[in-house]
């Protein structure tokens, strides 16, 4: 053991990773003084004075990384409630800076916390499994995403796998029912697999070991070229209810809405156990989280209710649409494509509007005419707004659910007036 | 009248970004003309089927990309069909499966079907962006405006000719974008490129169906102020 190690507690930093979180501390001060969220210039700092921040913040602790193309902000979150339970701090990158910077960031601000969650961006899963040495790598899906800057996602996967491969001591809690997914974390030594249900299957048709068009028969799939197929699972959701490896059914009954929450909470109890979280006190944990980053909250402007709901990627707005409160409740839908976004519309012609055929939809965002034009082609009757106020005033309605994806939504949560 | 047969080929192994938008273009644009039109959405482990009208095809990673070419060589639909005189409309990954040869995912020779007498390789940076290009004079299609996501160079033979020219982005690499050869036509342009194009969806349908009623003006408007606000952004100003 490392000499710089603590009885019962943490390992004591080095002298010179010190000063690089002191740095990096008031740094982050300093930026959120000046009304910035600071949650990533601390580890910019930081990681400047001393590459290996990181892994000497990590050592010592017991690390969650939660990766997947959708729902880590929110898995995060749930996993951080459910091991709330536990009675100890717990680090974790609430607010998406999902990179080097933000992972060292988040560890910074809370020296004391044995155990972090941390969402990890798809890419940098290997670096930051050599540098964390986590406990728990949870894989959630993996889908097209911002495709003129994300890596490809067979490659990704692969990268995933070997990444995996090579980890010592880490358990995988992977998704069984996305074929990418259960590819990737097949390579890891101790997997627990979790049957967290695939809405969007446009990029897992087939086989990623062999290219074979795969055979699916509802959320099983195999390949009849190779022996590559859909592992047993432990934990299973099936619509409202969990099931755990003990064979006990529970409702699930979350606040956050909708069927990929409770896939996300599904998945974050099986992360959660690896800990020591039990289940029925985790699930209670998890039942109080009603909005994550700004995400799920309910805002009243001019006397109506705006739900919003944010959604970066085709998978994402699949599983957002089937969310929204049922017709003729309006659907405010913002669409822009600035760099977080993907600087590409082209993933609006992936998603199927038809089911909005039968409601009042108002289209805004810096790239409304790309997303009107798609509802055009899909036949589905539509009005151009320019802000959130002209929304309300067309829409006239005591309720507008409000779909975004990413800058649209931070814009509209700025007019809001909360920058969580 | 006769139903118009769109074939999409292998939407399961290349439809990276937004593809099915072109056979929803080519459907949407023949139907407000009163031409009955099909999509038939052919998987890889399916024949192609040799007497469709308008063949589609999009682009994907690198191993789906391989996968593909072998699985269309071996099937032979395609060949045939072009060779009886069907439209083919390529695009991305699809475009350079067209050729003699494209580079694999370590960047060896994969063989393609040879439609376009064209050879790809891959080709660093990635070139990523909006692009622009004037069309062959001969195409009589107004300026394509796109979006480009590939890592990939082609040189065309004397064959094909090239569809247009860059006036932004990379394209095959030259100063030319696309090509074209009989009723075979591939472009860089990815995923939902006719969206932007309806002048290049319209040289496709007018290929596999004769000279084309005119559509309700009212149906173009929304299209015509996408590409309008598209080239406005992305070309220097006079
Ligand atoms: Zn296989």
């Amino acid at each position: 053991m490392d000499s710089s190690y603590r009885e019962g507690g943490r390992p004591r930093l080095p002298v010179r990773a010190k000063i690089a979180t002191m740095a990096g501390g008031t740094a982050a001060r300093v930026s959120r003084m000046a009304g910035r969220d600071g949650s990533v210039i601390g580890g910019i700092v930081g990681l400047r004075l001393e590459p290996g921040l990181l892994s000497m913040l990590a050592q010592g602790r017991q690390v969650a990384l939660v990766t997947g193309t959708n729902g880590k902000t929110t898995t995060t979150r749930l996993i951080t409630a459910a091991l709330g339970v536990l009675g100890q701090e717990v680090a974790s990158n609430a607010f998406g800076a999902n990179m080097e910077a933000g992972l060292t960031s988040a560890l910074s601000r809370a020296p004391d916390a044995t155990m972090a969650v941390l969402e990890t961006d798809e890419k940098y899963i290997p670096a930051m499994i050599a540098a964390t040495r986590p406990r728990v790598v949870v894989l959630l899906n993996l889908s097209r995403d911002q495709m003129d800057r994300a890596a490809e996602i067979w490659l990704l996967a692969r990268r995933w796998r070997e990444a995996l491969a090579s980890a010592p001591g880490c358990r995988v809690v992977a998704n069984a029912d996305d074929p990418l997914v259960a590819w990737a974390a097949s390579g890891a030594r101790e997997v627990t697999w979790v049957a967290a249900g695939q809405r969007w299957r446009e990029d897992s048709w087939c086989c990623p070991n062999c290219g074979a068009h795969l055979r699916r028969d509802g959320d099983d799939w195999s390949c009849h070229e190779c022996s590559n197929r859909r592992p047993p699972v432990s934990w299973v959701l099936a619509d409202e209810v969990m099931i755990d490896p003990s064979g006990i059914a529970r409702q699930i009954e979350l606040a956050l809405p909708g069927r990929a929450n409770r896939s996300n909470a599904v998945v974050a109890l099986a992360a959660a156990d690896a800990f020591g979280v039990k289940v029925p006190s985790g699930l209670r944990a998890l039942r109080t989280v009603t909005s994550v980053a700004g995400r799920y909250t309910q805002v009243r402007r001019r006397g109506t209710e705006l739900r919003l709901l944010l959604a970066k990627n085709p998978a994402g707005w699949l599983e957002a649409l089937d969310v929204l409160a049922p017709a003729p409740v309006p659907v405010l839908l913002a669409v822009n494509a600035q760099g977080p976004d993907g600087r590409d519309t082209s993933w609006l012609w992936d998603v199927d509007y038809r089911r909005l055929r039968d409601r009042t939809v108002l289209v805004g965002g810096e790239r409304r005419i790309d997303l009107a034009v798609r509802l055009e082609a899909d036949e589905v009757p539509f009005r151009l707004v320019n802000d959130l106020d002209e929304a309300i005033t067309m829409a006239r309605e005591p309720v507008i659910e409000v779909l975004a994806n990413y800058t649209a939504f931070q814009q509209y949560r700025a007019v809001l007036g909360r920058t969580e | 009248m006769k139903t118009l047969r769109l074939v999409w080929i292998y939407p399961d192994l290349l439809s990276t970004y937004g593809d099915r938008g072109n056979a929803l273009v080519l459907e949407r644009r023949a139907r407000l003309r009163g031409l009955p039109a099909e999509v038939t959405e052919v998987n890889s482990d399916q024949r192609v089927p040799a007497d469709g009208d308008v063949y589609l095809i999009g682009g994907g990673e690198d191993v789906p990309q391989t996968l593909a070419a072998r699985r269309l060589i071996a099937d032979g639909g395609l060949r045939e069909a072009v060779a009886r005189g069907a439209v083919l409309f390529a695009v991305c990954a699809g475009y350079q499966v067209m050729g003699h040869e494209f580079g694999g995912s370590d960047g060896e020779p994969v063989a393609g079907l040879g439609l376009l007498d064209m050879h790809s390789a891959r080709a660093e940076p990635r070139s990523v962006g909006e692009i622009v290009a004037d069309v062959d004079p001969a195409l009589g299609v107004p300026r394509l405006t796109g979006f480009e996501n590939h890592q990939g160079h082609t040189k065309l033979g004397p064959q094909a000719r090239p569809l247009s020219r860059t006036i932004l982005g990379t394209g095959n690499g030259d100063g030319t974008e696309g090509a074209y050869q009989g009723r075979v036509v591939g472009t860089y342009l990815h995923g939902p490129a006719l969206v932007r194009n309806p002048g290049l969806a319209d040289l496709l349908l007018t290929w596999a169906a004769g000279e084309l009623p005119p559509m309700p003006p009212e149906s173009e408007t929304l299209a015509a102020r996408l590409r309008d606000e598209r080239l406005a952004a992305v070309t220097p100003q006079p």
